[in-house]
């Protein structure tokens, strides 16, 4: 008997079932596919505008600054002043995401990079795919679009997430993975992140900058 | 294969750990801020409490029905071009990771913090397969250069002070400026992060842990702060993940209720930093991401723990709460627990896994205040079955003559109320006479442990029981 089979079997015993058994398999069948939802806290709960600013609220709880701007067009000079004042070379790496192709970067001096991240950048920014009020944290999917490598190599992680994005909870998100990818699929890698990279495991002292981004950026746009 | 347990002699361990001048600085960081950083998240979100309970009906429903959702979970890990291995034993999950580094042949491997790692004493067996593991999560890292297991399931170098890290990085990083300034904390932490880099980027194996599989999408959940898990699963070729069975939960929903109240109970943060969904190997588009996907499921004992009266235990979501709430484990630290596990749900798991002969002695590690009970997340109930342990403890002979002739000595005349009464009357008038004068005793026969550290005050010369029965009467 191969180790899985042995390992079911046990299980099968110790709960006093054979596992053929139809209501069972209906109860599980039934939950995968209804995916019923638990408790939502209130917290997130709200029309659009008030979401974006618990959202606003609960990342910079979380030491994230947050920088709100009216449109698309002027994300690229809100980065570039970000990175003027934070003393930071004016370079940037990104992935393919459309949203971001469309911005005017031409109009900034920043130089440029594109795909995956080798570990050599300090700065990158990546598109949202949600940002969740309840507890300011972004929702971010991998793919050409955003590679993962950004949201964690970079020094700088600098996030851009559209109004209209901004969800109250994590069940919403899970509707809107639903939407894209299908019910059952996700994207190969998604995060939640919810402020920079920190570690406590000195002294129990709170130090940001661990491995991942020393500073996480966020941008919200007003429209879209 | 896990490293070898010094469960059995918790009491020496114990007194080890109170003389220990520089753990016991070290221990004040967990009373100081876990406490009241878990109290205030509570506090925050008015749904926490019923969160609890959500948490402990999903865990229960999951457990109820653990052989469909592996085998549910398993499917969707195929689906996707994800590796699924079983392993009964730890030794059986070594070997499946041993054979995956030696058929790639692999030289390095990063490891994110894992405790199934140390209940498998995968490092060890890796070195000795004479492959480099490196521990990259930064509490892990300095007790991997230490020689040292975690005393702690999320912190697992609480128990070490700044100088200890500073001394250990100084021996450790000889390619670095002799002279070079480690006195603040944040240098040590940028160290750490400029050595562990190069490791990241030069791995050829990265092996996570698993906070959560997901049933409905095949997807291995880890929750940090640091970030180190993530590169450790995007980075290097190929992802092991090794998890023990009942990490799996049903669906995305299910996910998001235990993520709520995760990071309140560990850390006190609404979420913590990286909460990352891994879904099998890259996909043809995708720019990064690791080619191949495995999952190592171990059982290790746990498939027979369901049905009993330990299976509450499985519920357990590793944050670390019952430690940090514990009287004891803020005395003793998780060391003196001897084995993989510390705190209330060490003395409560080790025994499973390790036998009661090894492990049996942890669950008398215990006030029976309830403290852990009442902020675990999944409702468990530590202390009733603790008391479980002791039973059979005392059940199978295993417990010190001194406690077992103690207790038939008390059960004979408890048995007998009458006599009880007797007894315990003439004795109470007899300590009343004796102690008159001082008013206390500063020795006594048979209750040396207590008079060593202080005096016994004298009875006023009648029991509870007479003095009740007296009372009564006169209220009548």
């Amino acid at each position: 008997m191969s180790a899985r089979d042995e390992i079911l079997a046990n299980i099968r015993q110790s709960l006093g079932v054979t596992g053929a058994e139809a209501p069972r398999r209906l109860d599980v069948r039934e939950r995968l596919t209804q995916a019923p939802a638990g408790i939502t806290p209130a917290r997130g709960q709200g029309e659009p505008a008030a979401r974006a600013a618990i959202f606003k609220t609960e990342a910079m709880r979380a030491q994230a600054s947050v920088v709100e701007v009216a449109s698309a067009a002027d994300v690229p000079n809100e980065i570039a002043r970000y990175l003027r004042e934070a003393n930071l070379p004016a370079t940037l790496r990104m992935g393919e995401d459309p949203r971001l192709a469309a911005m005017p970067w031409v109009a900034t001096a920043l130089e440029l990079a594109h795909g995956a991240s080798d570990g050599h950048d300090l700065n990158g920014v990546s598109a949202a795919f949600a940002g969740v009020a309840e507890s300011g944290t972004l929702a971010l999917c991998s793919g050409l679009d955003n590679p993962t490598t950004i949201n964690f190599l970079p020094d700088n992680h600098i996030v851009v997430v559209f109004a209209g994005d901004i969800v109250a909870d994590y069940e919403s998100v899970w509707k809107n993975l639903r939407a894209r990818y299908g019910k059952g699929e996700m994207p190969r890698t998604l995060n939640f992140v919810t402020g920079p990279s920190r570690s406590a495991d000195i002294e129990q002292t709170l130090l940001l900058g661990a491995h991942g981004p020393r500073r996480l950026h966020i941008v919200m746009v007003r429209e879209g | 294969m896990s490293a070898h347990p010094t469960s059995a002699h918790f009491k020496d361990n114990a007194h080890e750990a109170l003389r220990d001048a520089s753990l016991q600085k070290a221990l004040v960081h967990v009373r100081a801020n876990f406490i009241a950083r878990r109290a205030e998240a509570a506090q925050r979100l008015p749904e926490f409490e019923a969160l609890r309970d959500s948490a402990r009906d999903i865990k229960n429903h999951t457990l109820a029905h653990l052989d469909l959702y592996l085998e549910a979970y398993e499917a969707k890990v195929r689906e996707l071009g994800g590796e699924v291995h079983y392993a009964l034993t730890a030794k059986e999950g070594v070997d499946i990771v041993l054979k995956l580094c030696r058929e790639r042949g692999a030289k390095s491997v990063t490891k994110g913090k894992s405790m199934i790692s140390e209940e498998m004493g995968l490092n060890q067996a890796l070195e000795a397969a004479g492959i480099e593991a490196v521990e990259t999560d930064l509490g892990e890292y300095i007790i991997q250069l230490r020689g040292e297991a975690p005393s702690h399931i999320i912190a697992p170098a609480v128990h070490i002070n700044r100088e200890q890290v500073e001394d250990e990085f100084r021996r450790a990083h000889l390619h670095l400026p002799r002279d070079r300034d480690l006195s603040q904390p944040a240098q040590l932490l940028g160290e750490a992060r400029g050595v562990l880099r190069d490791k990241f980027l030069n791995a050829d194996i990265g092996i996570t842990g698993a906070n959560f599989l997901v049933a409905e999408t095949g997807t291995s959940v880890i929750v940090t702060n640091e970030g180190n898990g993530d590169l450790t699963q995007i980075l290097p070729k190929i992802h092991i993940v090794i998890a023990s069975l009942e990490k799996v939960v049903p669906t995305l929903e299910d996910t998001a209720q235990l993520l709520r109240v995760l990071a309140r109970s560990a850390t006190g943060q609404d979420m913590s930093v990286y909460t990352t969904f891994s879904t099998g190997p890259r996909r043809s588009q995708d720019p990064d991401g690791p080619e191949e996907y495995h999952v190592v499921l171990l059982d290790n004992g746990r498939s027979s723990m369901l049905g009993g009266e330990f299976e509450d235990m499985l519920r357990c979501i590793r944050c670390g709460a019952c430690m940090n709430h514990c009287p004891v484990y803020h005395a003793v630290g998780g060391h003196a627990y001897g084995w993989v596990y510390p705190g209330p749900m060490g003395a409560v798991l080790t025994p499973t896994l390790i036998g009661v002969k090894e492990g049996g002695q942890l669950p008398n590690a215990s006030t029976f205040c309830g403290r852990c009970e009442e902020v675990c997340p999944v409702r468990i109930p530590l202390p009733k079955m603790m008391r479980h342990w002791r039973e059979r403890e005392f059940e199978r002979h295993l417990s010190p003559a001194t406690v077992r002739y103690g207790l038939a000595f008390w059960a004979f005349f408890a048995k007998r109320p009458t006599l009880y009464r007797l007894a315990t009357d003439i004795g109470m008038r007899a300590l009343h006479v004796m102690g008159r004068a001082k008013g206390r005793f500063a020795f006594l026969p048979f209750a040396g442990g207590w008079t060593r550290y202080r005096d016994l005050p004298s009875p006023e010369g009648a029991t509870f029981q007479s003095q009740w029965r007296a009372k009564s009467r006169a209220l009548k």
